[in-house]
């Protein structure tokens, strides 16, 4: 399944949106945090993952799904929310902890919950699947349009929750996608070094369904093979389980020093940075002109630029309204 | 004739929780039941029997033994517009899917600032007495009233079983629902037979959060939950024979908790005795009599507490006999208030 040009400037564009807020969600979270780093400090305060390198598994997959899919993702959920629509302005004020935020400032950064597009995310390794699962259900129960799509990140495969609702799903065939980023560090601890076989995509087939690894961290490639999968699922031809290589260009989360990265791997892996590689292809294709790029690199900042500018106009909820919303 | 016959209705817990269900799974057909053996069989404990007969394999479900799968899976319906009621079967097994409950059943709506909501009921069995040993005879009561974001109810007759369960489905926020095994109404576990009440047929909702005076008294308030009430009952009697009036409060909910109910109880009594087949320390009984305390009702007598000792559940009968609460318990917690 091949993306439209359309498809693929969609892609690039919702990549260099999803770079351009990382990169200045990086520069706004070092605010007060020097010359001593202290993560409480600052307007953006709190553990930081960012997402740079992988936002083809978020555009690969999201460019198929619309508003009523159904997205569970991780404790680095910026690119594929952005994907998947979310507003970025109430996203950006809820990292900043603001009374505009998503939630009014009671989630930050990894409980990201957008109703409006189905989009929620756990900061716990390996629990986006069971809700994945349980929306599925949901979804063949009501008999309502729509999948879902679970994201984890490779060291998430070793959790009992993956393995459990992958054999629920399974057994249900249930119209789900679980998406693995393998980005091949858990932390600091490597892929090779915390898991018993080289692609978890293996692990489908003891679970009744379809496995693919995708290579190369290229959109076009994702948007192939997942393509597949969700046409087969909207089919009623049950879940896959795709495991996407893909690149993790920043720590683990800001401060993360880095120093159990090999000697010149960083290096190597911005060498081959999907975002320039995209753009390098759309305009060897003829898809893109440097005038056409020019224009979205333009619009893609001041998307990013007037959502942080909101999120930092935007007022703190009083303290006390912490009380409020522990139930409905 | 009919109106006799009605009033002569009496039901297990088990039976008032399965009639719960297939009621308002009768009329919303966003209600379905996901757990391990709820299905054919009608759960270990009977609280889904009929309804896979009534309602079949779609919407009265086997799930894997999978509870951070399917508790999982319910948040996820929940939030997608359906309204699940998951079984665990034994509370202790907590231990294998607690991430499910407490970091995003209890969690998300609060997270999403309200909106998303999680109306789910993850009912579960409790207690001891019948030699399960230590995984399979616990209350923790307690643990869960501790985590913010869920109700926490747990019934003690089966008139307020089946209120409570239609209150718990209808209720937009997820619901702990815990029920005791010993007062489930299964005679192979034992049959607490005052738990076995008269129930109306028509639908009916016991409100949550809301404690009641299950017997009036003047002297002493023994507050109890579930197996803690039926103790607190049959203490009460004898402590009557020795002219003393007791009232027994039944909790029914630990979230949130009916603090007024209590105080206004003991106001009147001046004397309180907290009856918890729940481990002693960090628990139910410290929450009420710290509650008690802090409201600064005027006390005769220093409160007591009638809890489970801080030990695992022993196997032997006469080990476990002996660490339950009982009522030759709660009479001694009461002659020792005398005392003072």
């Amino acid at each position: 399944m091949k993306p439209s040009q359309e498809q693929q400037v969609w892609m690039y564009k919702h990549m260099l949106v999803s770079r351009f807020f990382e990169e200045v969600i990086e520069k706004i979270y070092m605010e007060g945090k020097s010359p001593a780093f202290n993560m409480a400090n600052g307007p953006i305060p709190g553990e930081m993952h960012l997402s740079n390198g992988q936002e083809p598994c978020a555009v690969g997959v999201c460019a198929h799904l619309t508003a009523e899919d159904v997205v569970t993702s991780t404790h680095r959920p910026h690119h594929v929310a952005i994907a998947k629509g979310v507003d970025l302005k109430a996203m950006a004020a809820e990292i900043f902890g603001k009374k505009t935020g998503l939630s009014g400032g009671r989630g930050g950064h990894m409980h990201i919950f957008d109703a409006n597009v189905n989009f929620s995310c756990s900061g716990i390794i390996g629990q986006s699947v069971g809700p994945a699962v349980g929306a599925a259900l949901s979804r063949v129960m009501q008999k309502k349009s729509g999948i879902a799509v679970a994201y984890l990140g490779e060291g998430a495969a070793n959790q009992g929750a993956f393995h459990e609702a992958l054999n629920m799903a399974g057994v249900w065939k249930l119209p789900v996608i679980f998406i693995i980023e393998d980005n091949s560090w858990g932390i600091s601890v490597s892929k090779r070094a915390s898991t018993a076989i080289d692609r978890n995509s293996d692990r489908a087939v003891a679970y009744g369904m379809p496995g693919e690894f995708i290579a190369g961290n290229d959109p076009v490639a994702i948007f192939d093979v997942v393509g597949e999968a969700i046409a087969r699922a909207r089919n009623g031809g049950g879940p896959t389980l795709i495991e996407i290589e893909t690149s993790r260009l920043a720590g683990h989360f800001m401060g993360d020093g880095e120093t159990y990265r090999p000697a010149g791997e960083k290096e190597a892996l911005q060498k081959i940075d999907p975002i320039p590689v995209m753009k390098q292809r759309l305009l060897d294709e003829g898809i893109l002109t440097d005038a056409t790029d020019a224009a979205l690199v333009e619009e893609a900042h001041a998307a990013v630029d007037a959502a942080i500018q909101f999120a930092r106009d935007s007022e703190y909820a009083a303290p006390e309204e912490a009380m409020q919303k522990v139930f409905v | 004739m009919t109106q006799v016959k009605e009033k002569e209705r009496k039901l297990t817990i088990a039976r008032a929780m399965a009639e719960a269900i297939a009621q308002e799974m009768r009329i919303d057909d966003k209600v379905f039941v996901m757990g391990e053996d709820i299905g054919e069989l009608g759960g270990v404990f009977g609280n889904t029997r009929g309804l896979h007969e009534e309602f079949g394999g779609e919407r009265v479900r086997d799930t894997p033994i999978s509870e951070t799968a399917f508790i999982g899976a319910a948040v996820g319906a929940a939030s997608d517009g359906m309204k699940p009621v998951v079984e665990l079967m034994f509370v202790d097994f907590f231990g294998v899917c607690f991430d499910a409950i407490y970091n995003m059943m209890a969690k998300n709506t609060y997270f999403s600032g309200g909106n998303v909501t999680v109306p789910m009921v993850l009912m579960t069995s409790t207690g001891g007495g019948y030699s399960d040993g230590g995984q399979h005879s616990q209350c923790v009561h307690a643990t869960f009233a501790h985590l913010p974001g869920m109700k926490v109810v747990a019934p003690s007759n089966a008139y307020d079983a089946k209120g409570m369960m239609i209150a718990a489905i209808r209720d937009p926020n997820p619901v702990v629902f815990m029920f005791h095994k010993a007062l489930q109404g299964m005679g192979w576990l034992g049959t607490e037979k005052e738990a076995i009440v008269h129930v109306p047929e028509a639908a009916y909702e016991v409100e949550l959060g809301k404690a009641v005076v299950t017997r009036p008294g003047t002297d002493v308030t023994i507050v109890g939950i579930t197996s803690g009430v039926h103790f607190g009952l049959k203490a009460a009697r004898i402590l009557e024979e020795q002219g003393v009036s007791a009232e027994v409060v039944d909790l029914r909910s630990l979230a949130p908790l009916d603090r007024d109910t209590v105080i206004e109880s003991v106001k009147k009594t001046g004397r309180l005795i907290v009856v918890d087949e729940d481990y002693h320390s960090y628990g139910m009984t410290a929450e009420i009599i710290a509650s008690v305390v802090e409201a600064g009702v005027p006390l005769k007598a220093a409160p007591q507490r009638v809890a489970y000792p801080d030990i695992p559940i022993p196997f032997a009968r006469p080990m476990e006999q002996w660490a339950l609460p009982s009522p030759e318990k709660i009479i001694a917690a009461f002659n020792k208030m005398k005392e003072d």
